[in-house]
């Protein structure tokens, strides 16, 4: 069985600091669903507030419709796997995987079975009595995910839970992951500070920077269309032209930059006389001269060769760094450094949005 | 040659024995980069280090209690007779616990002494760790960092205060006529005073008292470091309060508990003052009577006898109480 997650106007502070500033979502049942931001955003303070271990400072939290003010963290249909998985280091696994059962009555050979469903839903079939310090570092995070599951929560919550593994064994988990969620079918919340586990796994995924939820959308539309200059630098590479805008409609805007007028789509109508930055994606770019005002002169100042594809490093007016990815097809003739190359690009590709703080590196 | 010599003897004999096992173990296991010990400091400064750790070993840790247990196997003797023919080596003194050696009935006053020392001790360690379990969770997991200090300070600050002094003021307030007990028909709640001395409060009070912080430092140092996430985590999967303390912190606070509890219980066995000071008229704790016996009736024998049969029924209680809750003796002692 799995439950939404509504965020009404939530709001958590701790003292004069807000962690978490008017947060309203509706997160679906049996939906996958991830915070993405960098550190100290709230993120954790987030899960905390759903899984019951924070009280809103105002607003409220309800699970499958129902308000849990009031309600602890053990009795509510959520269970979370922490940031360092905390598992039990004096139980065994099958223990670790049964204490919430344990913790219901269950007796002994409930307990038993379903440990051993678990183990086998993990992949970790007869490991049940093996110590928790026995394992390693991807089949402890198993573990984690079956003790959780063990309840039957509604919501499945999880903080970071791969970000003590390395590379390869993230990437192996986070398919894991988005299997395991398709088999219990319940909501699971991610929270991740790594655009790439949120774009892959994610049904929809909330942007968030300091305490506010910058957008919330599916992968495609929180890269294609980002709303915020906040989220445009944040996910994925962008190379952000701050500058005033000139001229506008409804579809386009022109802005005057540090390289001259440049236009771009203009999603958020912005007008003539506001303050706004142009981004263009790396790959959005081309090297070689265009139409007049989707055009950039620069020079090369460095060249990334990356297999199947390649980063150029150029340099523009106000010594500005912009990135210019290109693919195998193009990258035969690439300027050598120091010589200069213009860049342009579609203006569908480019995105004027109003002026905001920017995600820093 | 007189069985006290053995005090002597033993020492060297041990030394010796320990020497040729070292001498064994190198030869069997030659390690051609480790230098001999006179080799690395020098001749001088290594006999220096012989010389004072022998000392500091043999004078000041094992003589004295080898003689006491060599003194336990001897009769009872004037200054004048020691070492004469009635000076022989004997159990005697051990027996005397057992049976009266002066109507031969049991010796029931003394076993009942130290089965009340440490039946009482139990309690005390008990409650003690009662009081500071509480306290060292609040301390080590949920309070700030400020209010931790101060209590650390509350705890601590009246340690500086002398053991008769505290014995004495703790007396002033559960006395007949003390404070307690006026507040106590002030108020009402009773029309007699009650005999707090009498009935053994003030002795409880005032060793648990005593030895509270040695339960404290070692139950806060366990729980210390006990990741809060674990609790957080069992508390996620829906369990009570108390579940999560019995099933996560105590097998987690295990090895502390333990320390705690096994100091505690010895030291309060072996405590002097509070129950001479605190305890009531008809309370004979087991120290008590081996004061008696070197201070009263100078019957050394005798004493070291009973001092020795306290620490080994001590030690095996103890030893017998963590097999049964499965802590090693080197987690206890950690
Ligand atoms: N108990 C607390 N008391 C005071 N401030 C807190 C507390 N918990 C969190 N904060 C503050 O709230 C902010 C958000 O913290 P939070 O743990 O939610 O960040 P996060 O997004 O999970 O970061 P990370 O990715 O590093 O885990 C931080 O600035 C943090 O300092
Ligand atoms: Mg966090």
């Amino acid at each position: 069985m799995s439950a939404g997650v509504e965020l009404d106007h939530v709001t958590v502070r701790f003292g004069d600091f807000t962690a978490v500033d008017n947060a309203t979502l509706d997160i679906r049942g049996g939906e996958f669903f991830s915070f993405l931001g960098p550190s100290g955003c709230g993120k954790t303070t987030i899960l905390r507030t759903v899984s019951g271990f924070l009280e809103p400072s105002e607003g409220c939290v309800r699970i499958g419709g129902q308000d849990m003010v009031g309600i602890g963290p053990n009795k509510r249909p959520t269970a979370l796997i922490f940031q360092n998985l905390a598992l039990f280091p004096l139980m065994t696994v099958a223990e670790n995987i049964s204490y919430g059962l344990r913790v219901r009555g269950a007796d002994r050979s409930a307990r038993r079975k379903r440990a051993d469903e678990l183990l086998d839903l993990i992949a970790l079939p007869g490991q049940g009595d093996k110590l928790v310090s026995e394992l390693s570092g991807g089949q402890k995070q198993r573990v984690a995910i079956a003790r959780a599951l063990a309840v039957e929560p509604k919501v499945l919550l999880l903080d970071e839970p791969l970000s003590a593994l390395d590379l390869k064994l993230r990437q192996h988990m986070r398919a894991e992951l988005r299997s395991i969620q398709q088999k219990v079918g319940i909501t699971f919340i991610y929270i991740t500070h790594d655009q790439g586990e949120a774009l892959t796994m994610s049904d929809r995924i909330a942007v968030m920077s300091d305490g506010v939820i910058q957008q919330v959308g599916d992968g495609k539309a929180v890269y294609d269309n980002p709303e915020t200059a906040f989220v445009a630098s944040f996910v994925g590479e962008n190379n952000p032209f701050p500058g005033t805008v000139t001229r506008a409609d409804q579809t386009y805007a022109v802005i005057e930059t540090a390289f001259g007028p440049l236009r771009g789509r203009n999603p958020r109508g912005l007008r003539a006389g506001d303050q706004g930055i142009l981004f263009v994606r790396p790959e959005s770019a081309r090297l070689g001269a265009g139409s007049a005002d989707t055009t950039l002169t620069s020079t090369v100042t460095n060249v990334a060769f990356e297999g199947y594809m390649t980063h150029v490093y150029l340099k523009g007016a106000g010594k500005k760094e912009i990135i210019v990815t290109v693919g195998r097809q193009a990258a035969i003739d690439i300027p050598a450094p120091h010589s200069a190359a213009p860049i342009n690009y579609d203006a569908d590709l480019g995105l004027v949005l109003p002026e905001g703080m920017l995600a820093r590196e | 040659m007189s069985s006290r010599a053995l005090v002597f003897i033993i020492p060297i004999i041990v030394i010796a024995i320990f020497w040729m096992m070292a001498r064994r173990e190198a030869r069997r296991k030659p390690d051609p980069t480790r230098k001999g010990f006179f080799e690395r400091n020098g001749v001088v400064l290594g006999t220096v280090f012989v010389l004072l750790v022998g000392f500091w070993t043999l004078f000041l840790v094992a003589l004295p209690y080898l003689y006491m247990v060599v003194e336990s196997f001897h009769p009872a003797l004037p200054p004048m007779k020691r070492g004469g023919p009635d000076d022989v080596l004997t159990t005697a003194q051990y027996a005397s616990f057992l049976v009266n050696p002066i109507n031969d009935s049991i010796n029931w006053l003394h076993m009942g002494a130290l089965l009340f020392s440490i039946i009482a001790s139990i309690a005390v360690t008990a409650l003690n760790f009662a009081i500071c379990y509480p306290l060292a969770y609040y301390m080590a997991q949920a309070g700030t960092a400020q209010k931790v200090r101060l209590l650390m300070l509350g705890l601590i600050v009246p340690y500086w205060v002398n053991e008769i002094l505290r014995a004495f003021s703790l007396r002033l307030l559960l006395a007949s006529k003390g404070l307690i007990n006026q507040a106590l028909m002030g108020l009402g709640i009773t029309d007699a005073p009650i005999d707090f001395l009498g009935n053994n409060t003030g002795l409880y009070v005032g060793l648990s008292y005593a030895y509270l912080l040695v339960m404290m430092f070692p139950l806060y140092n366990a729980i210390e470091s006990l990741d809060k996430n674990q609790v957080e985590a069992a508390r996620d999967l829906g369990a009570p309060w108390w579940r999560i303390h019995w099933d996560v912190v105590i097998p987690y606070a295990k090895p502390g508990i333990a320390s705690g509890c096994t100091m505690v219980f010895m030291l309060s066995v072996g405590s002097l003052a509070a129950p001479q000071f605190l305890g009531g008229p008809r309370t004979l704790w087991f120290t008590a009577v081996i004061y008696d016996f070197f201070f009263q009736s100078f019957n050394w024998p005798r004493g070291a006898a009973y001092a020795f049969i306290m620490l080994v029924v001590c030690i095996a209680l103890v030893l017998g109480m963590l097999r049964l809750f499965k802590v090693s003796l080197g987690e206890a002692i950690r």
